[in-house]
């Protein structure tokens, strides 16, 4: 794009902003100074736009990207906590010696069980109320904010909360559920009462948070789809079916997401449900999660390159969850 | 809820005022068009919100009685009388008052940085037009997919490299950019900036940058407060990264620090309630002020455009 100076200056002929001035006729100087002028105002509206949106990026590269490449970098080599900079190159051997151990399966696994019993409870709660919060409501902005509370308390604060009401002896929940005719509950120590008991303080701190968005999405779709939907003889249930759900497609998909990435990486929730603080996610590493695996790994047992190893794998799987993803989302559009 | 869901019945026009009203009125055809919720929608939301606020209120309770009387069956639904002697004893034990200032300082410079940075970027995706907008665009999208925390490995090795470890620029540093922020501050210039007012200020000879202070900045301040409010929410409250580059004890920031209170052999539960509320106060206090905008806020960043 060549500058142009004929189109840069005010056209204060044609616009009728300042009318009744008479045509001024500039001297050369002054001819000068404005052509200076007007290029570097075409400059400046030329590279601002790149100078605005550049600190981000390099803010990401460096602390985003570069860090996510060299970890996979780092996972080729044989790297140790004690001496960060030391780096052998042992090739894919962290990836094998991992896959070879049968506690990054059970890592995998978890994570796996641990994210499905923590993410479509929340994500169909969430959209249950959102679509309650949808109605007209007495106090409606109470119940959202008192439902966003939970996501003001950090993961810290709620794990060791939730570590007391799921107690085996006093916690509150074995008390509660005594009445129902349910024994004592092992929360901590058996497998399938610690992935559920780790998964609730997911579900807590971010199910509010989710019927937000989804409330939000509802609220963007056109009113005429329900009364056209109504006078068609569509009931409550069938709107809902064949005009909020599909409207809310894309909603949805980005919470699947969002989610699954947070999944993938839940870590201070098993930490600090662990009645011995270990980062082997209890005794039996019933509810070790990759994440605390990695930490693990690396921090535990000081093997960095192994620890990133573990994280590119997480990294892979996302991709592939997200490629998967995609696909279904194409498959359903192409379908409706 | 309550309202059956019959179908919409054929409303004769111009009849009598009285059935017309009748009839009318639990339809969506009604002017609004929104449904009025019966009681099931109350009872569902009543339990929600009990079942949200319940933990905190627990803590409260918990923080509030001695570690022995804690251990009973049934638990205790009362105050007790030692709140303050054990809010005492978990402030001192934890490094609370070094934590709280730690915190202040890591959550308000990386919000306003991320406030700042975004609402530019923003500005520029929303009204300017450059060669690339579209494509950068989608790798902001994007980065928003790319999970943090997969990068912990090489910085901690940076930070290792550089001695910043239990230095608080180790945390800030990496928390200082935010693609939600970029898209959410774009959301909001789209629709609450005109491009009349900045083609204005460019008439009137304004460089680039004065429009951002003079028009933009303005023009974004709700969504900015916004913004920075939720900005501070998330960094007050992170956890794994400030958990790996600083100790428990030596300079902690406030999540850090609770999560150091359960160790030890004979943990004292009340003491560790008193600390998980000391830590979750300030934000239940900003949330309990401006809770409303920060709804508003989070469902306006919900919104694709």
């Amino acid at each position: 794009m060549a500058t142009r100076h004929d189109t840069a200056a005010p056209p204060a002929k044609e616009g009728g902003a300042a009318p009744g001035r008479p045509p001024v006729v500039p001297t050369e100087a002054e001819q000068r100074h404005r052509a200076r002028l007007s290029r570097r105002w075409q400059r400046d509206k030329r590279w601002s736009p790149y100078a605005f949106v550049s600190p981000f990026f390099l803010l990401f590269l460096a602390f985003g990207l570069f860090p996510l490449i060299y970890t996979g970098w780092a996972s080729l080599h044989q790297v140790e906590l004690t001496a960060p900079t030391d780096m052998t190159w042992v090739g894919m051997r962290n990836y094998t010696r991992i896959f070879d151990d049968d506690f990054f399966w059970n890592a995998a696994k978890n994570t796996l069980t641990i994210g499905i019993i923590s993410t479509v409870p929340q994500l169909l709660m969430a959209m249950g109320l959102a679509h309650i919060l949808n109605y007209k409501l007495r106090a409606s902005t109470f119940y959202r904010v008192a439902m966003l509370a939970p996501y003001a308390t950090s993961i810290a604060a709620a794990s060791l909360v939730f570590v007391l009401l799921f107690g085996r002896d006093y916690g509150m929940i074995n008390w509660a559920l005594h009445f129902a005719g349910i024994d004592a509950i092992d929360w901590q120590n058996d497998k399938w009462p610690s992935q559920i008991a780790v998964s609730s303080i997911v579900i807590w701190r971010w199910t509010g948070y989710n019927a937000l968005i989804y409330l939000a999405a509802m609220q963007a779709i056109p009113q005429d789809l329900y009364e056209s939907a109504a006078l068609d003889g569509a009931s409550r249930w069938k709107q809902f079916l064949h005009v909020t759900l599909p409207s809310l497609r894309p909603t949805i998909l980005f919470t699947v997401v969002v989610s699954t990435i947070g999944a993938s990486q839940v870590f201070g929730e098993p930490l600090l449900f662990d009645a011995n603080k270990g980062a082997s996610g209890g005794a039996e590493h019933q509810f070790q999660t990759l994440g605390l695996y990695l930490y693990e790994q690396g921090w535990v047992n000081q093997h960095l390159g192994r620890a990133s190893a573990i994280a590119w794998t997480m990294f892979l799987i996302l991709i592939l969850i997200g490629i998967v993803n995609y696909v279904i989302s194409r498959r359903l559009r192409a379908s409706s | 809820m309550t309202t059956t869901t019959t179908t919409a019945k054929p409303v004769e026009p111009e009849d009598a005022v009285p059935t017309a009203r009748k009839v009318r009125r639990p339809k969506s055809a009604r002017a609004g068009g929104q449904m009025h919720g019966g009681p099931i929608a109350y009872i569902v939301l009543g339990v929600f919100t009990i079942v949200s606020l319940f933990p905190l209120v627990w803590t409260a309770i918990a923080a509030s009685r001695d570690n022995n009387r804690l251990a009973q069956n049934p638990p205790p639904f009362q105050f007790g009388s030692n709140l303050f002697h054990n809010l005492d004893l978990a402030w001192n034990d934890a490094n609370l008052g070094k934590a709280f200032v730690n915190t202040t300082i890591v959550a308000g410079t990386s919000a306003a940085t991320i406030v700042f940075l975004s609402t530019i970027a923003g500005f520029a995706f929303a009204k300017l037009r450059f060669r690339g907008r579209g494509a950068l665009m989608l790798i902001v999208i994007g980065t928003m997919m790319v999970p943090p925390q997969l990068s912990i490995i090489p910085l901690y090795m940076m930070v290792a490299k550089l001695e910043w470890t239990d230095q608080l620029q180790a945390v800030i540093l990496p928390s200082l950019v935010s693609a939600f922020g970029v898209f959410f501050m774009r959301q909001y210039l789209i629709q609450a900036l005109p491009d009349e007012i900045i083609e204005a200020a460019r008439v009137d000879g304004a460089s680039s940058w004065r429009v951002v202070w003079h028009v933009v900045f303005p023009a974004a301040r709700p969504a900015m407060a916004v913004l920075g409010m939720l900005m501070f929410v998330q960094t007050w409250n992170d956890f794994l990264w400030p958990f790996l580059v600083l100790s428990q004890t030596g300079n902690p920031t406030v999540q850090v620090a609770v999560a150091g209170l359960g160790r030890g052999y004979t943990p004292d539960q009340s003491l560790i309630m008193a600390g998980a509320l000391l830590g979750t106060l300030p934000l239940l206090l900003v949330f309990a002020i401006f809770g409303k905008q920060i709804v508003g806020g989070i469902m306006q960043g919900a919104v694709k455009g």
